[in-house]
């Protein structure tokens, strides 16, 4: 019997040749990643273990993003604490505000995640590295804490759930449709305790960009991990950015999977997931024209350069409504820098939209762009929860930065034809 | 280990989020983040709850993000067991990580109702509700989970294994 992709990553990083499902396994972690809200917790609960260092300063990231640039003295208490540590432990991968990103949008574009490795991150979002063949998955912080200072995990290892998307997308359907409308169909617990395998042409034919948007939303329906196997955009995308040698792994023809779900995704449209589940999702055409006071375009899920070209294609020479707040997150430094040099920044500011420095902000109601009582936002981010971005009376649509551009344009949720 | 106290009882798909809002995430303190545990959903929780008494959720509960606050709010606002039709894995891992009891029985998320006091054989895994004795039956814990709950929780397990190794 053959193996899936997540099996053999597992068994790779653990003395047993094969592993199964169920199995529970204690592997050894590639690398390991922590942000602010979660790293002080870690940090309690490591200094308890009784080691005077981190078990290799080359394997962790601690990456201040969601209250960055700090929003209030107690998260500038927790900043200072993580920023101690990592000077303390002489942490090689600490990313200050000015040199940093959105984790899951710095780490691949650092080279800090790669295929066939394990990456835990206490951030439920580390699943996005599976669109580089990556084994991410979300962690607690007493998880964090113990793999610092050991290097290694338990894992359960998962059974798969292997999504087969064919034929040829439409004009203005993304990787973040796709996505969406997986949740739609499989519910957000349709992938609970599994490990999801994108493939088939329509995942070929995208970009790392919205390989990574699709591989973030996998813990949204309940995913371990959501992978993409590795070719050869993958490998020219790590070209010039790999810190490390790399094995990729695949899955064998005869592989065991839970279930094999197909798609014609020619048959897809934008897609919206209406609040308070990211498996609310209804096509454009059938929003009905909610309208809206803020529009959201950036985060882990969204904040790449195909991201910020498509919102820019669509603003380029449009005003964001008047009664709209449309706020743009570039996902890292570098994104920012490349945007800016692209004129993408003129476009959007010369629009009317507010441009930020990356950081995880308003997307869990953090900062920079809280929602008040009974107001509306697209967000291109990845929750849509109760009170997930601010006022619990509040309410946030998903979507893709091209309807989420438009939508901003328009003052209500919209196609993107309707605006281009 | 036997646990005993009153129901409070949700739906499914009760996030990180409402368990405790990213707004109070500024801080690690358990005693202050369990001031806000579960307020967005039910105000009065924080207010009402008692030392012992246990959450039921449905389906996919603790959903979300990885946060430990959440499991940590829970813990430290007296609750002693939480019961649910499924948990969301980072949540499951979190609370099994921290010590806090968690049980998987469908039916007794399914039957038992807000209000009702009911007791919890962590042992044996049997939910009595104590007013008409009916009993439900919870998923037994995997082996190594079992090992991890008996040594106190992660950081207790490796902490020995560290010692081990130093030694």
């Amino acid at each position: 019997m053959g193996m899936t992709m997540v099996e053999k990553i597992i068994a790779a990083h653990t003395e047993h040749e094969t592993v199964k499902p169920g199995q529970i396994v204690n592997a050894r972690v590639d690398m390991i990643l922590g942000n602010d809200v979660t790293t002080p917790v870690a940090i309690k609960e490591f200094e308890k273990i009784g080691v005077d260092m981190v078990f290799d300063k080359d394997r962790i990231a601690i990456v201040p993003d969601h209250f960055t640039p700090n929003k209030d003295i107690k998260s500038a208490e927790q900043v200072k604490m993580i920023r101690e540590f990592a000077r303390k432990h002489k942490i090689t991968y600490y990313f200050e505000v000015g040199r940093m990103g959105i984790e899951h949008c710095l780490l691949p574009e650092q080279g800090l995640a790669l295929p066939g490795e394990i990456i835990i991150g206490a951030d439920s979002h580390t699943c996005t590295y599976g669109a580089l063949g990556a084994l991410g998955t979300g962690v607690g912080s007493t998880d964090l804490a113990a793999a610092m200072a050991t290097g290694h995990l338990w894992f359960r290892v998962p059974e798969t759930i292997k999504f087969v998307y064919n034929g040829k997308l439409n004009k203005w359907v993304s990787g973040k449709d796709l996505i969406l409308y997986t949740i739609g169909d499989i519910g957000v617990d349709g992938a609970l305790y599994k490990a999801m395998e994108f493939t088939g042409e329509a995942i070929e034919s995208l970009s790392m960009d919205a390989r990574m948007t699709m591989s973030n939303m996998a813990i949204e329906a309940g995913g371990k991990c959501g992978l993409i196997a590795c070719d050869e955009k993958t490998e020219a995308y790590l070209k010039n950015r790999a810190v490390r040698e790399y094995t990729p792994y695949y899955s064998d023809p005869d592989a065991e999977y839970a279930r094999v779900i197909e798609y014609d995704v020619s048959k897809i449209e934008p897609q919206v997931a209406f609040p308070h589940l990211p498996e609310n999702t209804r096509p454009v055409s059938e929003a009905g024209g909610v309208k809206i006071d803020q529009a959201v375009i950036g985060s882990c899920t969204n904040g790449r350069m195909e991201d910020l070209r498509i919102a820019a294609e669509i603003l380029d020479g449009r005003k964001i409504h008047p009664d709209v707040r449309c706020i743009i997150f570039p996902g890292t430094q570098e994104i920012y820098m490349e945007a800016l040099k692209e004129g993408l920044i003129e476009i959007f500011i010369a629009a009317g939209a507010a441009v930020s420095t990356p950081t995880c902000g308003p997307c869990l109601g953090g900062h920079m762009g809280i929602l008040a009582s009974g107001e509306r936002a697209i967000s291109t981010t990845n929750r849509n929860f109760v009170g997930r971005m601010g006022h619990p009376e509040s309410e946030v649509y998903l979507a893709s930065p091209a309807v989420a551009a438009a939508s901003a344009v328009k003052g209500y949720i919209t196609h993107p034809e309707e605006v281009v | 280990m036997k646990l005993k106290g009153k129901v409070f009882k949700y739906g499914d798909n009760v996030d990180t989020d409402v368990i405790i809002p990213a707004r109070y995430l500024n801080t690690s303190d358990p005693a202050e983040l369990a001031k806000h545990c579960m307020e967005d959903i039910d105000k009065d929780f924080a207010s009402k709850v008692e030392p012992g008494d246990i959450i039921i959720g449905g389906r996919n509960f603790g959903s979300g993000s990885s946060r430990e606050h959440a499991p940590l709010a829970i813990k430290a606002s007296g609750v002693s067991c939480v019961i649910a039709k499924s948990f969301a894995r980072i949540f499951y891992r979190n609370a099994i990580n921290i010590g806090l009891p968690i049980l998987i029985s469908p039916e007794a998320a399914e039957n038992i109702e807000a209000g009702a006091r009911i007791e919890v054989d962590l042992d044996t895994g049997t939910i009595t509700e104590l007013e008409s004795g009916r009993t439900f039956q919870a998923d037994p814990f995997p082996e190594y989970m079992q090992e991890l709950i008996k040594a106190g929780g992660l950081i207790e397990k490796v902490k020995r294994e560290v010692g081990q190794w130093q030694e």
